[in-house]
């Protein structure tokens, strides 16, 4: 198990590379050097130009600036948001639970929904609820999120004024973070309301953020248990009279997950993609809206080091995969 | 004696595809929906009731015909600057489609022809080419999108382009699969020892029959791409306005949500039911060319 961990590990290592590689080389790819895009729109004389550029260390040859910025970037030194002024790591850090809050709980939703509705549609297969469980399933793996997430709002925060338009939490409620999760922060704060508060704003984006990795997951569940039901260990446990409860919940359940893990693990670039949408219709402070702000106000540091970080993020959890993988199915091991 | 002829053989390949694919009822639907899209798109000049661009001051954000308040000559409403929604969608499916069959085009040739070469060659060339996909599949498609769309410039054009390059690694994985399954078989081994060369095993001999996977494949990638450049438009960084792009038309819909709901509405539809019907001939192409799934 150890050799199979490590293995994966190494593997991961050139990735890591050719991703700095080309978050070092995204801001060399656009027109003007580092320093011009700094200066804007000010006029700056060639020796100030060049002066700027040494004392920067951008005069030097690019691979020793690359080795350079990767050094950094191992000791957690991303650049300085010219935006916020603060270093692009601190940034993350304080922006990433709020994401992750949200990832967590739309994942959450997606499987404890997704996995039952997928075995009872293949248990059921063939009939009306079949049908229409994969027919609202298709219609949710087809949604345009940023649309959607519109549709709810205009429902529930316009029409019936149920949940909030934008933010984490109401106003009225101030608390220092501690976890960084609002869900669990107003609950320490011990405040009256504030965790009530937390919820209603989080409703409307984990629904949205939820529904493409809901409808996945519960295609993925019907399939892998139509394979599992028809598998000779099932017509055993069949045979001995075991309960059909027995037989799905248990037997066949247990097989079919197998898969379902490696869906749910790639499901995280598609919450994370999905974030980028969802936090800008709804105004949740997270890293996906922090990048495309960035995009938008050009702060390129902030742009770097996000796509280093959020890439890092989905390499890490896709070896978590591969590791539990290798845990409940050890044929994957060799 | 009379003598009929009776029809032996195989029918035809399309006969027999067809006959798979009909039995999805919603693939059938799909398929007709996909036509009746592509229909409007073609013929947008002369179905639409107005010009894409037409501004008409007298009439901001009218409601739909059926609604208090509405005009039977637009039936789906006007938006901000009193252009005619419907109009404007009719002439989008032209910049939807053509976004979906461009990323397609880009992604299947290059990402068909980069996993050919790593499934047929192998060794270091195999490795360097799948460090390099596995390097693009660590960044979520919309956001190394994004990055690639403000390096290059926002617009229609480099949407497609950074779309079609966060698509393509699903090909070459897909491909370089199918032929290093394939390229052991005795078929390949008997026209390699019968003096075919490299390049006529590749084109000739293995990839005709990596095709089922590859238009499945093919057919979820182009509904991505519908999505992706919406996404792009509603982030401002896909089509530029006044272009009626959907995703960029309902970017510029936003602020009006508690006002009329019309704009907001139509255009996200026009883009769900387009994925929709794609998806759904997805799953009808699957059934028809998985031959797992084939009773036969």
């Amino acid at each position: 198990m150890l050799r199979f961990f490590l293995g994966r590990l190494a593997i991961l290592i050139p990735t890591f590379l050719g991703v700095s590689l080309i978050a070092f080389s995204f801001i060399r790819l656009l027109p003007g050097d580092p320093v011009m895009l700094m200066s804007g729109e000010r006029v700056m004389s060639e020796e100030r130009h060049a002066q700027i550029m040494h004392d920067l260390g951008l005069d030097r040859p690019m691979y020793v600036q690359y080795f350079d910025y990767l050094g950094n970037v191992l000791t957690g030194d991303l650049g300085t948001s010219i935006v916020s002024k603060r270093p692009v790591f601190d940034d993350f850090l304080s922006l990433f639970p709020a994401t992750l809050e949200l990832s967590i709980c739309a994942i959450i939703v997606a499987m404890c929904l997704g996995i039952p509705a997928g075995v009872i549609a293949a248990v059921k297969r063939g009939t009306w609820f079949d049908q229409s469980i994969m027919g609202i399933a298709l219609v949710g793996y087809s949604m345009p999120i940023f649309w959607w997430g519109l549709l709810l709002m205009i429902f529930f925060s316009g029409y019936l004024q149920w949940t909030p338009v934008s933010g984490r939490i109401s106003l009225m409620y101030f608390f220092p973070p501690v976890t960084g999760f609002m869900l669990i922060d107003s609950l320490l704060s011990g405040q009256a309301g504030a965790f009530k508060s937390a919820v209603s704003y989080l409703i409307l984006p984990t629904v949205v953020l939820a529904t493409i990795p809901l409808a996945v997951i519960a295609r993925q569940t019907r399939s892998a248990m139509l394979e599992v039901l028809g598998e000779d260990y099932v017509r055993t446990a069949r045979s001995k009279g075991l309960s059909p409860w027995r037989v799905v919940g248990i037997h066949a359940l247990r097989n079919a997950l197998i898969p379902v893990i490696t869906t749910i693990g790639l499901q995280v670039g598609v919450l994370l993609a999905g974030a980028i949408l969802t936090e800008t219709i709804f105004s949740w402070p997270g890293i996906g809206k922090w990048m495309v702000d960035a995009v938008f106000k050009r702060d390129y540091a902030v742009v770097q080091g996000g796509l280093l970080m959020i890439a890092g993020v989905i390499m890490l959890v896709n070896l978590a995969v591969d590791v539990t993988y290798g845990f409940i199915n050890p044929r994957i091991r060799h | 004696m009379s003598s009929a002829t009776v029809k032996t053989g195989h029918p035809s390949a399309l006969a027999e595809f067809w006959y798979y694919f009909s039995r999805n009822k919603g693939a059938v639907l799909g398929f007709a929906v996909f036509v009746i899209v592509l229909l409007l798109a073609i013929l947008a000049p002369i179905v639409a009731p107005h010009a894409p661009s037409e501004q008409v001051r007298e009439k901001l954000l009218l409601p739909p015909s059926w609604m208090a308040g509405g005009e039977a000559s637009y039936l789906l409403g006007t938006d901000a600057v009193g252009r005619d929604i419907l109009s404007r969608l009719i002439y989008g499916a032209r910049f939807s489609l053509f976004i979906g069959l461009v990323v397609v085009t880009l992604s299947v040739l290059s990402g068909v022809l980069i996993g050919l070469v790593a499934g047929y060659f192998r060794g270091r060339v195999d490795t360097f080419i799948m460090r390099i996909m596995d390097i693009i599949l660590a960044f979520p498609s919309l956001l190394l999108a994004l990055v690639l769309v403000a390096v290059l410039g926002p617009g229609l054009l480099n949407a497609m382009i950074a779309i079609s390059l966060v698509n393509q690694p699903h090909f070459v994985r897909l491909t370089r699969a199918a032929v290093m399954t394939e390229k052991s078989k005795d078929y390949v081994v008997g026209s390699q020892v019968a003096g075919a060369g490299t390049l006529r095993l590749m084109f000739l001999t293995i990839l005709p029959n990596c095709l089922a996977p590859l238009i499945v494949q093919a057919t979820l990638a182009f509904s991505a791409a519908i999505l992706d450049a919406a996404a792009l438009g509603f982030l401002g960084m896909g089509a530029q306005p006044p272009t009626p792009e959907w995703g960029t038309m309902l970017a510029e819909a936003r602020e009006f949500i508690q006002r009329a709901w019309w704009v907001v509405t139509f255009p996200g539809l026009a883009i769900l039911v387009t994925v929709l019907a794609i998806n759904l001939m997805g799953d009808g192409l699957r059934d028809a060319l998985d031959p797992k799934l084939k009773r036969s």
